[in-house]
């Protein structure tokens, strides 16, 4: 009975790491940056739609 | 040793002021007996830090009362609000309206109110055991609406396994309290964790996807039809309205006296779950900056910690303040984060002005509508 609508979404790379460390989308309209936490209820449905196909996730860009 | 065996005690007046369950378990009329008896956080819908009211919305959020989540499929225009219209004893109530209904109602078409426990939080209910204990559900509720109207208690970590007990609201416009007897669970264990554990559930309407079955009074496993088998309808028409406050769910067979908690408290419990940064012309963050490029950061530590890393989005971009060889000057950043943890995050700051360029150190000013808010919602 849920519904999330998930639009966009591309992975921010840490400036000082350059690791993947959350990732960014639109999700219900509103731009968030979702951790990379499985608790967290936005980054299981994002991976929810990614494993259905129904989503795919940008890579970073380059830090600045 | 000699003992006397009674169901209620009354005082000299003939009401109520003693109760007592099969299981041992006490009720004092007019006592308020020991505390955290409450399972429920925000139960008087004291806090609302997303905001008092939000207008014209069509789909599911978090929108004003703490931990209480509007749920909504193809049902219409809604409107919501921390309301200041409560039972005596309560200064606030959750209060959803529908403004708008929908056409003709779908049968996967719904409504309802959400509240979500934690795994870790429950424990102590001992489900999956022969120790399992039975609970109480006690609320004051207001409709426009009369007659059966369904709550629900769903075990994700199980399936969804469920219960669907009916209640009645007697009178129209009128606060009345409602108390639901919840059996223990001997078969179904809930997961020690911080995952979504029970889903709390006020059903508003619904189409025939959720309704047609029967109300469940123990714990069976989930059939759909059976969730709002007494549909109370809030929504079918135009200005219908459904309010809640002093919602406690307590271990035991009686309902006790709502347990008030200070707003200090209850405010420090929903900051596990939600909170805003910002948005009060303060200066929220003090960055070092970054003498390489136009880019500077900052660690935002959360006065609690949440229950998992939030997702964080940002309105406003806010200002950074700095010292360039004695004058005061300021920079709009395009913000971004790039640390989410349930401790804290980083916030930084791009494309500054190059005269910001210089390895000073600044500040971070979020005005009264730059904030940042912190979902770690269930």
């Amino acid at each position: 009975m849920e519904q999330i609508n998930i639009t966009s979404a591309q992975y921010i790379a840490n400036v000082i790491t350059g690791e993947n460390s959350v990732i960014k989308a639109t999700i219900d309209g509103i731009t968030m940056s979702v951790p990379l936490d499985p608790a967290n209820r936005h980054y299981a449905e994002i991976m929810r739609q990614v494993e259905a196909g129904e989503l795919t996730i940008q890579e970073a860009d380059t830090p600045e | 040793m000699s003992e006397i065996q009674v169901g209620q005690i009354n005082s000299t007046d003939g009401s109520t002021a003693i109760t007592t369950g099969a299981d041992g378990y006490v009720s004092f009329a007019k006592t308020q007996i020991g505390g955290r008896r409450n399972l429920i956080i925000n139960g008087a819908m004291q806090v609302a830090q997303r905001g008092t009211s939000a207008t014209g919305f069509t789909s599911t959020g978090f929108r004003t009362c703490d931990r209480f989540r509007t749920s909504l499929f193809s049902l219409g225009t809604w409107n919501e609000e921390q309301s200041t219209d409560a039972p005596d004893e309560f200064a606030s109530s959750f209060k959803v309206t529908c403004t708008s209904p929908t056409g003709t109602l779908a049968a996967g078409d719904f409504g309802y109110i959400r509240y979500m426990f934690e795994g870790n939080e429950l424990q102590g209910l001992a489900y999956g055991t022969s120790s399992a204990k039975a609970m109480t559900l006690s609320f004051w509720v207001k409709s426009n609406k009369t007659g059966s109207a369904s709550v629900q208690l769903l075990q994700n970590d199980n399936s969804s396994k469920n219960i669907s007990p009916s209640y009645t609201i007697s009178s129209a416009d009128t606060w009345e309290y409602k108390t639901i007897s919840i059996p223990a669970d001997t078969a179904g264990s809930i997961d020690n964790d911080n995952g979504p554990a029970v889903s709390l559930i006020w059903w508003l309407h619904s189409g025939t996807t959720f309704t047609g079955g029967s109300n469940q009074t123990t714990w069976a496993t989930y059939d759909a039809t059976d969730s709002n088998a007494s549909n109370l309808g809030v929504g079918a028409t135009a200005n219908d309205y459904f309010q809640i406050t002093g919602v406690q769910l307590e271990v035991g067979s009686v309902a006790t006296p709502f347990e008030h908690r200070s707003f200090g408290e209850e405010l420090q419990l929903c900051k596990r779950y939600f909170h805003r940064w910002g948005g009060d012309n303060t200066m929220g963050g003090h960055p070092m900056f970054n003498g390489g490029g136009n880019w500077a950061t900052t660690v935002y530590h959360f006065p609690v910690e949440m229950r998992g890393g939030p997702s964080a989005s940002i309105t406003n971009n806010g200002m950074f303040y700095y010292e360039n060889g004695g004058t005061r000057s300021s920079s709009p950043s395009s913000p971004s984060i790039s640390e989410n943890t349930k401790q804290y995050i980083r916030f930084d700051m791009n494309s500054l002005a190059a005269s910001a360029t210089q390895g000073y150190a600044g500040g971070l000013y979020f005005g009264s509508t730059d904030y940042v808010d912190l979902d770690a919602e269930l």
